[in-house]
């Protein structure tokens, strides 16, 4: 009994140590973003309110539209999701209910694909996409993720499992293999959907590499892009201004964690058994 | 209500139209650009389009040291990162396995968060943390020691990067873990019990076979990620000092992006397709013969 106990108490305390350096950077971020520059480097401030949220808003604004790199990173974030949950539910469908000559074949290449990184096409994407006049467009960056292959794979597992009857009924009834697609199959893959919008938001929204080759507008740059031109070495700013700048990248990500908390780690989950 | 086409045809059409918006693009965005970087990697970008001459991209990268230091950097964070991180995980995940422990989802949902976070603004925090007089530095001065300059040595820049990952992708890797220990019946574990296994036999007999593919999975991700790795050095470190912390992407990048040489950039893009395809097989290999 004894020694249980003692288990317990090691296991809460490995867990809390664990627990307190995942969310300390999160509490200094939002403390320092009241901070300035002499607060944000002293000790004695590190657990207190600053006094210098609004200049320190006003810096921020002075250097970046930030309010525009905000809306850039939802609505690019927001089209892509959109875009994603109906490009690969189709594909998905087409694979797992149909059979057609080249099926397995296909299939196998997209996975394939998987293994080239996105990042390694950006020479070829860049000097496609300025032929094509969509460079520094947020069409670009979108167009660039949606071929990712992880989303039809995901939505051909749960459709798999989908009742064949089901849709042998609607065709009887007369119902058209679109109409059946859209409403009866579709309604009922709401986890494997959520899941993979919340993977593909939270990927969209974190997306740096390929924006930061596309876009040279600043007005148009996601927040991840137009942080990351504030962190430049020798670009004066002052600190607190760029952790207020943190905050707002971190905030929209976060509200969206709370209220969808649940489905957020069981789509990790998902992703992580079928992938 | 059966129009014109006969049913036979509307079903050979069918998969075809579900299919076929992801596969326009996938054509569009993912196999051509594959094919036209190849050429590209063997000539040289001019004037809209790709003039060839051979190998010497290829050739430049293998005398390049500034190429092949990446490389090294590279290997030098993954292989002390990803171990790190693994073993962390796997600690984690089974105390949030353990009967022992109550109130499972606060400490999920917590060290979940720091995966939620984009690339870069953790990297503006923690190079901020790390500046000579930041947190890190004055809790370090504070407990007595004298403060480390991350940023001008070369291991201590290499370890910032592994720490940083580390940060935020174990609870990334915990979660996933604890999804493949939830799927051990305890009835294993009791049976060992009774047998007269000890707590710390049991994870080696049964937790550690019976986790095995999802470790796999886990290294072969974590592996990938580390060959990727681009926004941390870009951003803690700007591949400094003296180029130490430089990885493969973030060369490739410069090389890409800022001198604009893209016939290099596409031959590196191989190099590193090279490296991920090896590095999974070997490891996937591994795993098979473990099971053998």
């Amino acid at each position: 009994m004894k020694k249980s106990r003692l288990a317990a108490a090691v296991s809460y305390a490995v867990l809390f140590v664990c627990v307190i350096c995942a969310l300390f950077p999160y509490l200094w971020t939002f403390l320092a973003a009241t901070h300035t520059n002499a607060q944000v480097f002293h000790f004695d401030y590190t657990f207190r309110l600053g006094t210098n949220l609004i200049q320190n808003y006003h810096d921020l604004l002075e250097e970046l539209p930030i309010w525009n790199n905000l809306f850039s990173s939802l609505f690019v974030a927001t089209v892509y999701t959109v875009l994603v949950l109906l490009l690969d539910s189709m594909a998905g469908y087409g694979f797992a209910q149909y059979r057609f000559p080249g099926r397995n074949i296909l299939f196998v290449i997209i996975l394939a694909a998987m293994m080239i990184p996105a990042q390694v096409l950006m020479v070829p994407l860049y000097i496609q996409f300025s032929k094509m006049a969509l460079t520094d467009t947020y069409a670009g960056i979108i167009l660039s993720g949606l071929p990712g292959a992880f989303g039809v794979f995901l939505m051909r597992q749960s459709m798999l499992s989908f009742p064949r009857e089901l849709i042998e009924a609607a065709r009887i009834d007369g119902s058209g293999e679109a109409k059946t697609f859209f409403t009866i199959v579709i309604p009922n893959m709401k986890p494997a959907l959520t899941s993979l919008a919340i993977l593909s938001f939270v990927n969209q929204w974190g997306n740096y590499y390929v924006p930061l080759v596309l876009l040279n507008t600043k007005e148009k740059y996601t927040i991840p892009v137009a942080i990351s031109l504030l962190a430049q070495p020798n670009f004066d700013i002052n600190y607190g201004a760029l952790m207020l700048g943190a905050c707002m990248a971190v905030l929209p990500i976060m509200v969206f964690f709370l209220i969808f908390q649940r489905n957020f780690i069981e789509g990790m989950m998902v992703g992580a058994v079928k992938g | 209500m059966r129009t014109g086409m006969s049913y036979k045809r509307k079903m050979k059409l069918a998969p075809w139209c579900f299919i076929g918006p992801f596969l326009i693009v996938f054509l569009l965005f993912t196999v051509y650009p594959v094919f036209y970087s190849v050429a590209l990697s063997f000539g040289t970008y001019k004037a809209g389009s790709v003039k060839f001459f051979g190998l010497r991209n290829y050739r430049y990268l293998l005398s390049d040291k500034t190429f092949l230091q990446s490389i090294l950097n590279t290997f030098k964070i993954g292989i002390i990162q990803v171990p790190l991180m693994i073993i962390l995980a796997l600690v984690f995940a089974c105390l949030l396995n353990s009967k022992l422990v109550k109130g499972k989802g606060f400490f999920r949902m917590a060290i979940f968060i720091p995966v939620l976070i984009d690339a870069v603004s953790y990297s503006v925090i923690f190079s901020l943390l790390f500046n000579d007089q930041g947190f890190i530095n004055n809790m370090i001065s504070r407990l007595g020691f004298t403060p480390a300059s991350w940023y001008t040595n070369p291991w201590l820049a290499t370890m910032m990067i592994v720490i940083a990952q580390t940060w935020k992708w174990t609870g990334y890797n915990t979660i996933i873990i604890l999804s493949g220990l939830q799927n051990i019946p305890s009835e294993l574990y009791e049976a060992a019990a009774i047998d007269g296994a000890g707590r710390i036999q049991q994870f080696f007999s049964i937790t550690i076979p019976l986790l095995k593919n999802m470790i796999l999975m886990v290294m072969v991700t974590s592996v990938n990620g580390a060959v990727q790795m681009f926004t941390e050095p870009n951003i803690i470190t700007h591949g400094g000092p003296t180029g130490s912390t430089t990885t493969v992407m973030k060369y490739l990048y410069d090389m890409g992006f800022k001198n604009f040489n893209f016939g290099i950039a596409c031959a590196g893009s191989y190099v590193i397709v090279l490296i991920v395809v090896v590095l999974t097989l070997i490891q996937l290999r591994a795993g098979k013969e473990d099971a053998a």
